[in-house]
């Protein structure tokens, strides 16, 4: 029975490379001609949001990051992203706006494959779900104080929210420490490339 | 060859070992179940664990998916392995002992996935958030697995392959590929839109290429044995093995429709899921033609009940699958609720149902005690069937209300505020499942404690409707 056998375990392995180079392999190679970026060269120009949390929080700022710079702006995205990941908050945000659905009137510019070719994506946060509202052009639509008060009690700034309070992110006085300060920082890069025209034709953020 | 020269000093099937996977599994089951049911009461703002780090709901939904896979599926279908290979070539396991090892790690690997991922060390992979550390131990684990099951079938001297084993050792080349590729490439090598591609394949082929031929390969082997009669037609079992494994493998980038990955794999993928609805039909008429006569089996026999169960949910899953996969249905279903129900209905309604049936089949053999409380079996089996339909359709619903009201540009809010309803819903039905396993778990205790001297194995379709 052996050879007969055998032929079950090589189909196994045909089909499935197959399968992975039809799904996976020829996404890759047609994505190959955007070069891939890397996390400094993400971190720049240091987001106007980053600049502004060493105003809103200027002893945990310098205590955690010092100055405000390309390389800890780099540093707290990192974080930031880790922070994203460990939380799962990918799991109820998305981070693509879709052609469809209006979603380009509610959120923003369609995304393009240019955005995610960086070390930032890697992992990718695309998401399957939103229970809350897609991230990818969440920079600059509420304040570095909107999100403190949402990280720390959603409700104080959404009453329907259902998103879970983070107080882990904040010291004993309630201000942000390390990771709620990356955090901060993450959400208001998210999308901070795209043209600020374009977002304020979108008008009231409230929409969403 | 050593396997074959003890052969006869040791049982064919190594009961022990099926014994304590079918107890691990319903403990994970059980672990993951109280996760999930914890998780949806986030969503009537009523968490139980506010403000505690490692019980956060992101987190405890990391283990409610993970566990349910690894813990309560794979948990279940090596002890379904472990009693039907040796059944189909006449040969034992490899190695008894490699078998306790297999056993071991693979609870080792679930209890660090679960410290891991509470502890804020989760992947950004769906289905894959085992923490990176935890990664190598899995594809250890999955090589044993594979060398302990697949060498008696290629030591067995029986003509001809029945049609479980060829589904058994596709899967066993599949598993460990599916396992690599979707847990290092997006997460070490392949960043953005093409990772997004390989992780949509993972989520897939897990489903496709792990759970899926294992479950049918166990489907082909139990229901022949519990109807007494072969399967109906065997040109229906080839095309539904080859159709499975040439198109299952093609479909990853239809979870991330309409997203950047170039469009020609987005069509590939559509293509080949509505393609795969041929596969599964010819799947479902083979083991209805099986039945066809004989249905007054499904009545008196709780296994074949469940299998039969899960069978129309997988029809009815995967004709759900052919609609929504196309552009149209994802415009408003995509990052609604529900794919959540879907996939409630093919985790659970599918494979948890299918695991029922095992559980009826093979706990009284593993413990040497007839079922003690047959009646309790009856209500779990209606209590689960009820709790779950709710939910997938409950979800469903408030999946359409979700993508119709984020289309027509409301308020954010208003979206949260109109599923909350539904999500109590959840809530209820998930109370009732979970009720259920709660009975089934005491079924199960009260079954391996009875005295010995009052019983023994149970025959085949031991199980019947308590005469009322």
């Amino acid at each position: 029975m052996e050879r007969f056998g055998a032929s079950f375990l090589i189909a196994g392995v045909i089909t499935f490379l197959l399968g992975f180079f039809l799904q996976g392999v020829m996404p890759v190679l047609t994505l190959t001609s955007i070069p891939t970026r890397t996390i400094e060269e993400m971190a720049s120009p240091v987001t106007s949001h980053f600049v502004q949390l060493a105003v809103d929080y200027p002893e945990e700022f310098a205590r955690d990051f010092g100055e405000v710079s390309e390389a800890t702006h780099a540093e707290a995205l990192e974080l930031g992203r880790d922070v994203y990941v460990a939380e799962a908050c990918w799991h109820c945000h998305s981070q693509f706006v879709r052609p469809v659905s209006n979603e380009d009137l509610r959120f923003g510019p369609v995304s393009s494959p240019e955005e995610y070719q960086n070390l930032m994506n890697l992992p990718h946060l695309f998401g399957t779900r939103r229970v809350g509202p897609d991230l990818s052009r969440e920079a600059g639509k509420h304040s570095n104080d909107w999100h403190a008060a949402h990280l720390y009690a959603p409700r104080s700034v959404a009453p329907y929210s259902v998103m879970p309070a983070y107080p882990w992110f904040f010291d004993d006085n309630k201000r942000p420490n390390k990771r709620g300060l990356a955090l901060i920082a993450y959400l208001q890069w998210l999308g901070s490339w795209i043209d600020d025209s374009q977002l304020a034709a979108l008008g009231d953020g409230g929409m969403q | 060859m050593s396997a074959i020269a003890t052969a006869g000093s040791r049982p064919l099937v190594n009961l022990t070992l099926v014994r304590w996977h079918l107890t691990a599994s319903a403990f994970f089951m059980i672990v993951s179940m109280l996760g999930g049911l914890a998780y949806s009461f986030q969503f009537n703002q009523l968490y139980p664990f506010p403000g505690i780090e490692w019980l956060s709901p992101g987190r405890v939904r990391m283990v409610h998916t993970n566990i349910a896979a690894y813990g309560f599926i794979a948990n279940a279908f090596i002890a379904g392995l472990l009693f039907a290979i040796p059944r189909l070539t006449k040969k034992p396991i490899f190695s008894d002992k490699l078998g306790l090892v297999i056993f071991g790690a693979w609870q080792l690997i679930l209890v660090l996935t679960i410290v891991g991922q509470l502890a804020g060390y989760g992947q950004a992979i769906e289905w894959g958030e085992t923490p990176v550390f935890v990664d190598p131990l899995v594809l250890v684990g999955l090589v044993l697995l594979v060398i302990n099951m697949s060498v008696p079938i290629f030591q067995t001297e029986e003509p001809g392959l029945y049609v479980s084993l060829w589904y058994f050792l596709a899967a066993f080349a599949w598993t460990g590929l599916v396992y690599f590729m979707g847990n290092y490439l997006p997460e070490f090598w392949v960043p953005g839109t093409a990772g997004a591609a390989i992780t949509g394949l993972f989520i897939h082929d897990l489903v496709g290429l792990f759970v899926t031929p294992i479950g049918w390969g166990l489907m082909y082997f139990f229901v022949p044995l519990l109807l007494r009669k072969p399967i109906w037609s065997h040109a229906l079992s080839l095309i539904g093995f080859w159709g499975l494994a040439f198109f299952y493998p093609m479909q990853g980038v239809h979870h991330f429709l309409l997203s950047p990955i170039p469009m020609y794999a987005q069509y590939g993928a559509i293509v080949a899921t509505i393609a795969v609805e041929i596969v599964v039909l010819t799947v479902i008429v083979n083991f209805f033609g099986t039945l066809h006569g004989r249905s007054e089996a499904i009545r008196g026999n709780l296994a074949l009940r469940w299998f039969y169960t899960g069978m129309i949910m997988y029809a009815l899953t995967c004709f759900q699958c052919a609609f929504q996969v196309t552009l149209t249905f994802q415009k408003i279903i995509h990052f609604t609720d529900w794919v959540v129900g879907h996939a409630h209905m093919v985790m659970f309604g599918v494979f948890g149902f299918w695991i029922y049936g095992f559980f009826i089949e093979l706990w009284p053999r593993a413990v040497g005690r007839s079922w003690a409380t047959p009646r309790l079996l009856t209500i779990h089996y209606w209590a689960t069937l009820v709790g779950l339909t709710l939910m997938v359709v409950d979800l469903t619903a408030a999946g359409l209300v979700q993508g119709f009201l984020w289309r027509g540009l409301s308020h954010w809010g208003e979206s949260v505020i109109s599923s909350m309803p539904f999500w109590w819903v959840r809530t209820f039905a998930g109370l009732v499942i979970i009720g259920a396993q709660g009975l089934f778990v005491y079924a199960l205790w009260a079954t391996a404690r009875q005295p010995t001297e009052a019983t023994q194995t149970a025959p085949i379709g031991a199980v019947t409707e308590p005469a009322s």
